[in-house]
């Protein structure tokens, strides 16, 4: 064999390999999507069935029977919104830490991220019966309250990470042309990062898209997002799988794809630009 | 510039994350300190470590401390140990490149309760599951997963999703490793392994830091996926402190012990964080 034909035997080689390892962790997902076209009698036929007539009864049934335009409005609605505060917020606070960092700085942003390691089971209580007496329980106030808080650090930290790499340069020339802060912020930072804060955004969306444990635990129906309406599938239901894997594609779907299409940013954003 | 300024546009962000902080915190180590019993309101008198007393006496709490650093340590294992061999293996340019990442990287984004209920019925149910039919047709007795290895069901579907983003971490590190390094090493004669043990893992160092930090913070809180797939049964076998404190709290009503459970996971998780920085923060830097 030549060494030109090795080579190419290696490529082929990784590649099979890459293919196998995609499609194993893929698979799961994959079925869920096949699954939901199939009668409940295909769905649990032994030994599976990969060729049927694909019929979309179980979409229908779920939207009649779960209202999934609702749990969906809910989970853009909450996911949006506590990601569009979160940002708010945020950018004057990486922004002053990035351009203007004190001695405090660090520690700022070493206890911003300690404050997720903080086990949200430690304040489920008291979050819990602060909602009731305020009548939050079951509302989406309260779940975009809490997506806000639990995000800000990861979207303060991100921010900072890239605003720290904007050449200083630039921020001089607009002072010394006679930008105050204001300006500084909104024609120069801003227009700069708009890649950074539109990931930092996505990683956000997803984050609070998937969330569990609050939306589990504060919402039972009017505020119940998707990740809430799909654990209701959970049992007895359960045992009709087709209808719970059109409705979980359909809880998924707006999601991953989302995701397909950003994930490299997702990635540099979730390691805070550590890897590149 | 005018350090007031700089103070105020801090201030939104510091102050809210302080009071989520500590208002909840406050509460809970009150309510952790008197008897509170959401069935018998009126009665909440003080009784100091009465509450702390029951937690840890409770018969789930052991196992409960065990599952949780069991769950993290072999997650974390699984995923950067895979994550790393599969990522050096495929760190190398072929055909499709750009869909198998979307394929590998698609997990991530599935949401805990879609996960749990996608394993928990079409992976590893003991008569209809994909798990079943392939035991049976390799000539083996199907394995109910669930009910005979309920850790280990939740530590598979826990690793599911967070290996497709351990995997994407060291990938993007790779493509930043030095080839030519590479290619000098291979000269002189180093063979794969070393290659892989003195160039690639040294270089992976602060991306697997970053992975078990971040997995940590997100792999101390699992709660949806045990929520829905085995419910912490059987028994306590696969209960982790989070599920054991949601029963208290919202099954059984019992807020001051839950509140005691809750101030023991602050406690773990502190613990955790502690060694977790001395052992990786070397490797982060702000």
């Amino acid at each position: 064999m030549t060494l030109n034909q090795q080579r190419k035997l290696k490529t082929f080689l990784t590649g099979l390999f890459a293919w196998t390892v995609a499609l194993v962790l893929f698979f799961p997902i994959f079925w869920m999507f096949i699954t939901s076209f199939k009668t409940e009698l295909q769905a649990i036929s032994v030994p599976p069935s990969l060729f049927f007539e694909p019929t979309l009864d179980n979409f229908r049934i779920v939207q009649e029977r779960s209202d999934y335009i609702h749990h969906a409005w809910n989970s853009v609605v909450t996911s949006f919104g506590s990601t569009i505060i979160a940002l708010i917020i945020a950018i004057p606070a990486a922004y002053s830490m990035a351009f203007f960092p004190g001695k405090k700085t660090k520690d700022i942003l070493l206890w911003m991220l300690s404050t997720k390691m903080l086990p949200a089971v430690g304040v489920l209580v008291p979050i819990y019966i602060l909602c009731r007496d305020y009548g939050l329980l079951d509302s989406k106030t309260a779940l975009v309250i809490i997506f806000t808080l639990m995000n800000l650090p990861i979207i303060v930290w991100m921010l900072f990470s890239y605003f720290k790499d904007l050449p200083k340069e630039i921020l001089e020339a607009a002072r010394m042309d006679g930008a105050t802060p204001w300006d500084e912020v909104v024609k120069v930072v801003l227009p700069l990062s708009v890649g950074a804060i539109s990931s930092t955004a996505l990683l956000s969306i997803v984050l609070c898209w998937n969330e569990a444990f609050w939306s589990l635990n504060l919402t039972a129906s009017d505020a119940a997002p998707l990740t809430a309406m799909i654990a209701s599938y959970s049992s007895p239901e359960g045992l009709f799988w087709a209808k719970l894997s059109a409705a979980s594609t359909l809880a998924c779907a707006p999601i991953v794809i989302f995701g397909w299409f950003c994930q490299k940013q997702l990635v540099q954003g979730l390691t805070f630009g550590a890897v590149k | 510039m005018k350090r007031s300024i700089t103070r105020l546009l801090m201030a939104p962000s510091v102050i809210m994350l302080l009071v989520w902080m500590i208002i909840p915190l406050s509460m809970t180590i009150y309510f952790s300190t008197i008897r509170y019993n959401l069935l018998y309101p009126g009665q909440n008198n003080f009784v100091g470590w009465m509450n702390f007393e029951f937690f840890i006496t409770d018969p789930g709490f052991i196992p409960a401390v065990s599952n949780t650093l069991i769950l993290l340590l072999s997650v974390l294992i699984i995923t950067v140990v895979l994550g790393v061999m599969l990522s050096a293996l495929i760190d190398k340019p072929f055909f499709g490149q750009g869909i198998v990442r979307v394929l590998l990287i698609s997990p991530f984004f599935i949401m805990p309760t879609v996960n749990a209920l996608i394993w928990k019925n079409m992976m590893m149910n003991p008569v209809y599951g994909i798990f079943a039919w392939i035991s049976e047709s390799l000539g083996f007795e199907p394995i109910d997963w669930l009910s005979s290895y309920p850790l280990m069901s939740v530590i598979i579907m826990v690793s599911w999703q967070w290996l497709p983003f351990a995997i994407l971490v060291f990938v993007t590190a790779l493509q930043s490793q030095d080839t030519e390094q590479k290619e000098a090493a291979q000269m002189d004669g180093a063979t794969g392994w070393h290659i892989f043990r003195y160039l690639t893992i040294p270089h992976l160092a602060r991306p697997i830091a970053v992975v078990v930090m971040i997995e940590t913070i997100f792999l101390l809180a699992v709660f949806a996926e045990i929520f829905v797939s085995t419910g912490g049964g059987p028994g306590y076998d696969s209960t982790n402190l989070a599920y054991l404190i949601y029963n208290q709290a919202l099954l059984q009503y019992d807020v001051g012990v839950a509140s005691a459970g809750g101030l023991f996971a602050v406690l773990l998780a502190n613990i955790v964080a502690f060694f977790l920085i001395r052992a990786v923060g070397k490797n982060l830097t702000v």
